[in-house]
């Protein structure tokens, strides 16, 4: 019993000794940290993608709270609600970001763009163009070896085994960047979402004169011009062989979309056409 | 016991179809494209433009640094254009393209069979003329040759080294070379001794090469300072490395050059040019090509013109077999498969090999069995399992840590697998972005 009693006193007093001596020493070295940075990393969506260019979530809520100007931070993934959510904790600004997403800029389907070479090499995107400049005559397109697939960690892409090509689910993206980074023919682009997510895009990224990228695929940009002289807001720039529409200046009118004698041009999410009605979307003046 | 490097190494089947078979000088093409980045370096700039008429030997692009080496005709006729054509790294790159009118070589070059074996020029001449000529390595690795023979200060070399091994398998070109330019392949290594200021050279034969070694032995003989050295079948032997333990037992620090123990390697065809250039100022132009495979009905060695397109060459060796499944550039150890056979003949094609279907496949890739054979082969000490783990999850500091950079990338590793992993293709992906990391670090 004795035994009992004494081990019991003794413990307990090291005990309160050793609590009383970390006690202090917690005070004397007190950290402060913003309790800020804990609320904000709250209402962020903790999926550490990277997207927003800070490593992780907590590292963006400590920017969002130590620098005064927030306009030029975003986090791609929670959007609108969460950036202001986080901007009413800290009481600033946020400059309302448009939504953006990932487009696949390559048509080059087994079927428009024939393969002339067989790979057997590694399976990954960055080796294979390594070693050369792809299985098909253009040098420019999908490897079609899945590394952007890969690196979607939102489960936002696939591979369509039919076209060999990567597709990306809309509603899953969070225009996080993942799969333009991992992209070693930078065919990923992140685009602007869109109103009703519809969008135009030269869905081509091969850089050959006309006459060898069609050679190489059927569904090329030749660079023929005819989308950049119809635009009627300079929305089209063609350099280097290849049409490039911006996003900020097209008003989704469709005239390209038309014009493409390659069908290079691709429209998403736009209703089926109607026959013969050729006026811009009413929705795009918003 | 013959001499042979001391770490790991494989015998892949030798398949030396081409032996003995008389270097055969290929005709003139009608047209050539010359690429203007065919060596380790800067690219080269065009000094020519279009519709000008070129000699054969003459000047047409300029080395634009140090590490650089410059380009010469390899026929006489007009540029037809200079243009983007797709080379044997598989993608577009600038070339000039000549067609070729006659045969008219430049006055200067003396094109006599003379053997000349005077040295007249000093060291530095020999090293500017080299330079001049656009020599490059012509093993198969394309450095310029000018770079490796001037000997940086605070340094001396102690032994030439002369590379007559031609570890890969298939491969011949080196070895007709010694056999039919024997005297040549001599006073060449005489004036490298002389630029490089050493009286030793040591030329590394295998011993699957009996005439060879026979034949430059007897050479030997003539011309003081050079003695041959017979050494053990075992790939990569041909690496600088491996070479330099095999013949003088010496081994190169981690990222070191060969030049920190003393010793300089160059190749044999790399010699030849040499003469042919100190002696006949004929510049780097035209080079021993092996075409072989299985199913090649003529195996040859051909002595083409730079810039010739490859189907040329297979169809002198009986053109392309109908069960082809691969066409490389180069060795089936280190060589490249490439996607087109109208790919032209640059300064580095040491061989065309063209395999059958069955044996150009790749086997499945299967899970890594941890049998650690490609420990044991790889004569950089390197764990290549272990590399390509780090460089497929992108731990680059490990993959520094674990020397990813010493890699030769012989293939040893992937060539012994039993799981069919793709083990140099990942370690080169890592050796890439190691490298870059590396460099952005000294910036």
């Amino acid at each position: 019993m004795n035994v009992v009693l004494i081990t019991i006193i003794s413990l307990g007093v090291l005990g309160s000794l050793a609590a009383i001596i970390l006690y202090f020493v917690a005070q004397k070295f007190k950290v402060f940290e913003d309790p800020r940075i804990d609320q904000v990393e709250e209402v962020l969506p903790a999926a550490n993608c990277g997207g927003c260019g800070y490593p992780g979530c907590r590292a963006f809520a400590e920017a969002m709270v130590k620098s005064d100007d927030i306009s030029d931070l975003n986090c791609p993934v929670g959007g609108a609600d969460t950036m202001s959510a986080a901007a009413a904790i800290l009481g600033k600004e946020v400059a309302a970001a448009d939504p953006m997403v990932a487009v696949v800029r390559c048509n080059g389907t087994c079927e428009n763009r024939p393969r002339i070479t067989e790979y057997d090499g590694a399976t990954s995107c960055t080796i294979a163009t390594s070693l050369y400049g792809g299985d098909t005559g253009c040098s420019n397109g999908c490897l079609g070896l899945g590394e952007c697939v890969d690196a979607c960690a939102f489960n936002a892409m696939y591979m369509d085994e039919e076209t060999g090509l990567p597709v990306i689910i809309e509603d899953n993206c969070v225009s996080c960047g993942a799969c333009v980074d991992a992209c070693p023919k930078n065919i990923i682009e992140l685009r602007k979402k869109g109103p009703k997510s519809r969008r135009i895009f030269v869905s081509c990224v091969n850089t050959d004169k006309g006459a060898a990228a069609k050679k190489a695929c059927s569904v090329a940009c030749i660079a023929c011009k005819k989308c950049q002289k119809i635009c009627p807001f300079d929305a089209i720039t063609v350099e280097n062989n290849l049409a490039y529409i911006d996003y900020n200046k097209c008003k989704l009118c469709r005239k390209c979309v038309a014009e493409c004698p390659t069908n290079a041009i691709h429209m998403i999410n736009f209703p089926p056409p109607k026959p013969k009605v050729e006026k811009p979307v009413a929705e795009s003046a918003e | 016991m013959l001499k042979t490097f001391s770490l790991g190494g494989v015998h892949p089947a030798e398949n030396k179809f081409s032996a003995g078979q008389k270097i055969e000088v290929l005709p003139v093409p009608e047209q050539v494209s010359v690429p203007i980045a065919q060596h380790i370096g800067a690219p080269s700039e065009p000094v020519v433009a279009k519709g000008d008429e070129v000699k054969v030997g003459q000047l047409i692009a300029k080395s634009t640094g140090f590490v650089s080496a410059n380009i010469h005709s390899p026929v006489s006729g007009k540029v037809f254009k200079i243009d983007d054509i797709i080379d044997a790294s598989g993608y577009k790159r600038k070339a000039i393209i000549i067609k070729t009118e006659g045969d008219e070589w430049d006055e200067s070059i003396d094109r006599s069979e003379d053997l000349i074996t005077e040295i007249t020029a000093t060291p530095e001449e020999i090293i500017t003329k080299v330079g001049e000529a656009g020599i490059v390595g012509l093993g198969g690795a394309t450095f310029p040759a000018h770079v490796k023979l001037s000997v940086p200060p605070g340094k001396t070399c102690e032994v030439l080294i002369l590379n007559g091994v031609e570890c890969e398998p298939y491969l011949t070109a080196d070895h007709q070379l010694m056999m039919e330019k024997g005297d040549e392949i001599m006073v060449g290594t005489q004036i490298l001794m002389k630029a490089l200021k050493v009286d030793k050279a040591i030329i590394g034969i295998e011993n699957n090469k009996p005439d060879a070694i026979k034949h430059m032995s007897e050479l030997a003989g003539k011309y003081p300072g050079i003695t041959i050295q017979p050494l053990k079948v075992q790939y990569p032997q041909g690496g600088e490395k491996q070479l330099i333990d095999a013949c003088i037992g010496r081994q190169i620090p981690s990222g070191k050059l060969p030049i920190e123990v003393g010793a300089v390697v160059q190749n044999v065809g790399t010699t030849l040019a040499v003469y042919e250039a100190v002696q006949k100022n004929k510049p780097l132009f035209e080079r021993v090509v092996t075409v072989t495979g299985k199913s090649v009905s003529k195996p040859s060695n051909f002595l083409a013109r730079v810039g010739t397109p490859l189907n040329q060459l297979i169809d002198a060796a009986g053109g392309l077999p109908e069960d082809t499944g691969k066409v490389i550039g180069g060795g089936p150890m280190m060589g490249k498969a490439l996607s087109s056979t109208e790919v032209p003949i640059t300064k580095g094609s040491s061989g065309i090999l063209i395999m059958p279907d069955e044996m150009a496949k790749r086997g499945k890739t299967e899970a890594c069995i941890r049998c650690s054979k490609c420990v044991s082969v790889c004569p950089m000490g390197l764990s290549p399992y272990l590399l390509m783990t780090v460089s497929d999850k992108a731990i680059w500091d490990r993959a520094e840590e674990e020397k990813i950079m010493d890699c030769i990338e012989c293939g040893s590793c992937s060539f012994t697998c039993p799981a069919n992993r793709p083990l140099l293709d990942y370690i080169r992906l890592g050796k890439g972005k190691v490298g870059q990391i590396m460099r952005s670090r000294t910036k």
